[in-house]
């Protein structure tokens, strides 16, 4: 791979760039040897500028940015290069000099609002103190300007929410809490590490246009670290590409995302899910593999369709509710209910794929969990493949449904080696030989892309999507009619998120599967649905078949959430609407509390739209 | 198995049980045998250690005080191990009524200081080790039941166990195979604990009198003997002294090790 040096340090026009990286190289110890994990990375930032480093995990994107403030363990990390800030090399500073810079000029954000925030310091407070840190003010002043701070971020009422604990904020508020607190100082450049990875979607947009808008009015670089190259297109000038530890293209992202140089980079631009490009395909097709050594994009075959019209149907939901009662602390008295899922009805026919779709807390993996019997339901019924769900003897359930988790790193025991993990339902019915389990081990990790010598290993050797093949092998060993896929695909990387997608299609195709796809990443319930239903608040507002969702959408929190899906179109970038903003509503409900009657009006053939009346107007 | 003793703490405490167990077998002056005439003894040959106040063998009474600490120690950390354990494993996957009901008792329990416990218990029912083990045993309960009720908590709500739930496990199969493995980590690090704690307590109750009953020998009573004559013989003070601090520490290390061999992420570790 030939380096362009002069490509990769463009500067902006004849301006004092604000920060210039150099031959950036960061090394680990690892057992008494050093691994270079960054190498000979170069960049450079001008004030009012924008540049995202794109990668995927491990790919030492955010090694770098902390390389550059120092936050590595000096004993067994090395660090080597050139960092001008202004003129002053952040790599030959001391711990007193860079903590003086850390904070004021430099600020930082991170992923996880939730622990980046400190849980017992009232908001207010953490952004006082970080102005209080760096300038020598008075309290009174500090507070003063930690709360017009907390109006910049536009958090509502900042006054009264002043004195609020972090966890009595949403994630996207506690984003800008944390937004509010890097740019107290007013600093020059803000570096962003995957700020929005952790939001849903209609608060990604709105933090994204925060970051957008605060910039403008301060005129701070910005570094802006991700793996989502849809949000890449929505706020970077620049574009720096990373792949295990190297830069491997770095231009305008016009430039990358029109005529990208690299195999590596067109990869990543192919795997990007973006919307509407299933518009006229009406059945669910697998995504474009692209085939690094030839540098083309395989296009899928066309497929029949998975799904059979008509009964005998998989699964039958009917009105199933499930509320979560909120006890008071001394008497234990139900004070209030979480109406988790309320009245939600729905059918799966073989090999279809229906989609749950909605926010964080919208009760969405509360409905996976009460169709697989994981939680009891409160009311309602599910008949699944022809028989009530609570006539079912766990034994011979799970023949009939299983189920994919979010988080491949806490769905399978650390203790187990995968090959016993996969084979465990046969051992617990007592279906199969040590040999035939070993085989049958072997065949599964065969079919899901992995080796058959596989099976020897603990859990913790793979990564995040291998362990989701095993876990959709694990699945499959009772060769169930029915999945549950809760947020599967969510955690992996991109490349590794259409390889998973791709396995689950093909095995439909194979076994006539039906899924319960639950996610809330629009893009990639288009490309894998049949049917969609968008959950909020407990409730389907709108359910219908995939292009009658997408192409057509009516209840207004299904135009919303699909307006907030960022375009990786660089060119289209200021085309999305500004988002509104808005908090999540609560489904914590007074214990007498009663759904109100609700009617579903009938759009086209099979689109039903929750009429939900002046809520929404 | 092989593993567990294949480190420097291992090797030590197979040196240890060895010396306890084989060590009374070998032809060793008896440990209560007095020969007053030769009292305070320097070692000689069929007195290695030299002798005590009543010139008796000191090498043999450390033998047999370091067997009868171990059984005890041991023995009360075994009970009360298999009995907080269970009843917290229960407590933490039942929930509901049992768990209120267990977890309180354990609160009553760790109500009263051990030390007190156990002089109520030799007053009531005669000082002695069949009094030691049961009520060291019972002094220890509550807090494996407190470590085994938190760790299945934290296991229980991993979607591994919901998956292995939906394969159609039993719950005796999920709380044996799936999350008893899971909590043994934290389960060592507690018996450890509590192995040293009854070897402490049990000497510092064996000091007051309220252990081990004379004329057996026992690691506590020797150092309360020989205090009176520090002065002339400190070596008879200072031997059982070295002896329990090297027994605790080689039992620390070793309940160490054993954590570290049940992680299955120990391979790839840096």
């Amino acid at each position: 791979m030939s380096r362009d040096r002069e490509n990769m340090t463009v500067t902006q026009s004849a301006e004092h760039p604000l920060l210039q990286v150099q031959g950036l190289t960061v090394g680990f110890r690892r057992g008494g040897q050093w691994n270079d994990v960054v190498r000979d990375v170069g960049f450079s930032v001008s004030g009012g500028e924008t540049l995202a480093i794109v990668g995927e995990s491990g790919s030492g994107k955010s090694v770098t940015s902390m390389a550059l403030m120092q936050l590595l363990p000096r004993d067994n990390s090395r660090i080597s290069g050139q960092a001008l800030f202004r003129g002053i090399d952040l790599l030959q500073l001391d711990e007193r000099q860079i903590e003086r810079i850390r904070g004021d000029r430099i600020s930082m954000i991170f992923q996880e609002p939730m622990t980046s925030l400190n849980p017992v310091m009232t908001i207010g407070a953490q952004i006082a103190e970080s102005i209080l840190t760096h300038r020598r003010i008075g309290k009174a002043e500090a507070r003063a300007e930690a709360l017009a701070m907390m109006d910049r971020v536009r958090i509502p009422s900042a006054k009264s929410r002043y004195d609020d604990f972090p966890h009595q904020f949403s994630g996207g508020m506690r984003q800008r809490v944390m937004i509010a607190a890097a740019l107290a100082c007013q600093p020059d450049l803000l570096i962003a590490d995957e700020p929005t990875t952790a939001l849903d979607v209609t608060i990604q947009a709105q933090v994204l246009d925060l970051i957008k808008e605060l910039q403008a009015e301060s005129g701070m670089g910005v570094i802006f670290i991700t793996h989502d190259m849809g949000v890449v297109a929505e706020v970077s000038d620049r574009t720096l590409v990373m792949y295990h530890g190297d830069v491997i293209e770095s231009g305008t992202t016009e430039q990358i995302f029109r005529h990208p140089a690299k195999a590596y980079t067109s990869a990543l631009l192919s795997a990007v899910p973006r919307l509407g490009s299933m518009t006229g395909n009406a059945v669910p097709t697998p995504y474009p593999v692209f085939d690094i050594a030839s540098g083309k994009l395989r296009e899928p075959e066309r497929r029949p369709n998975t799904l059979r019209e008509g009964p005998p149907y998989l699964l039958q939901v009917s009105d199933l509710s499930k509320r979560f009662a909120i006890q008071s602390k001394l008497l234990k008295r139900t004070i209030a209910r979480v109406h988790a899922v309320e009245g939600v009805s729905f059918t799966l026919r073989q090999g279809e794929t229906l989609s749950i779709v909605g926010e964080s807390g919208c009760g969405k993996s509360t409905t996976g969990k009460l169709i697989t019997g994981l939680h009891d339901r409160d009311e309602g019924r599910v008949v699944l493949a022809g028989r009530e769900l609570g006539a079912i003897p766990a034994v011979e359930r799970a023949h009939d449904i299983q189920m994919i988790f979010q988080d491949p790193y806490a769905s399978l025991n650390p203790r187990l080696r995968i090959g016993e993990a996969i084979t465990e339902p046969l051992r617990i019915h007592g279906k199969a030989s040590a040999t035939e389990q070993r085989e049958i081990a072997a065949s599964l990790l065969t079919r899901v892309g992995l080796q058959p010598e596989m099976a020897g290993r603990y859990p913790h050797e793979f990564s995040g999507g291998q362990r989701q093949r095993i876990c959709v092998a694990r699945a499959l060993v009772m060769k169930p009619k029915v999945i549950v896929a809760d947020e599967a695909v969510s955690a992996l990387d991109v490349t590794m998120k259409t390889q998973v997608v791709n396995l689950m299609m093909d095995l439909q195709q194979e076994m006539g599967l039906g899924f319960v796809f639950i996610s809330h990443d629009m893009a990639v319930v288009e490309r894998i649905s049949h049917r969609i239903a968008v959950m909020y608040l407990g409730e389907i507002v709108e359910i219908g078949p995939r292009a009658a969702i997408f192409e057509n959408p009516r209840h207004p929190y299904t135009r919303r959430l699909l307006g907030a899906v960022p375009v990786p179109d660089p060119a289209r970038r200021h085309q999305r609407g500004a988002a509104v903003v808005t908090e999540l509503r609560s489904p914590v409900r007074p214990p007498d509390y009663r759904r109100p009657a609700r009617r579903y009006l009938e759009i086209s053939d099979d689109h039903f739209v929750l009429d939900s009346g002046e809520d929404w107007q | 198995m092989k593993q567990a003793f294949q480190s420097p703490s291992g090797i030590l405490l197979a040196l240890i049980l060895a010396i306890a167990f084989i060590g009374p077998l070998l032809p060793l002056a008896d440990p209560l045998a007095m020969d007053v005439a030769a009292r305070f003894g320097g070692p000689s040959a069929a007195h290695p250690l030299g002798q005590d106040e009543y010139g008796r063998d000191l090498l043999s009474r450390l033998v047999h005080a370091l067997r009868s600490a171990i059984l005890i120690s041991g023995g009360a950390a075994m009970i009360s191990a298999v009995i907080g354990v269970s009843v917290g494993v229960v407590a933490g996957y039942v929930r509901g009524f049992s768990e209120a009901l267990s977890m309180r008792v354990m609160d009553v329990i760790l109500c009263f200081p051990p030390l007190l416990l156990v002089m109520l218990a030799a007053t009531l029912y005669g000082a002695g080790p069949s009094t030691l083990v049961p009520v060291l045993a019972l002094v220890f309960v509550p807090s494996f039941t407190r470590v085994a009720h938190a760790s299945v908590m934290t296991v229980r709500g991993q979607d591994y166990v919901d998956a292995t739930r939906l394969m159609g496990a039993s719950a005796t199969r999920i709380i044996f195979r799936t999350i008893l493995p899971n909590i043994v980590g934290p389960l060592f690090v507690q018996f450890s604990f509590v192995v040293v704690m009854s070897v402490i307590l049990e000497s510092g109750l064996s000091f007051l009198g309220l252990g081990v009953l004379p004329p057996q020998p026992s690691l506590g009573m020797m150092i309360g003997t020989a205090r009176s004559t520090f002065a002339q013989e400190p070596w008879l003070l200072l031997a059982p002294c070295l002896s329990l601090i090297v027994l605790v520490l080689v039992l620390n290390a070793f309940c160490d090790h054993l954590r570290q061999l049940f992680d299955p992420r120990r391979e790839s570790g840096a």
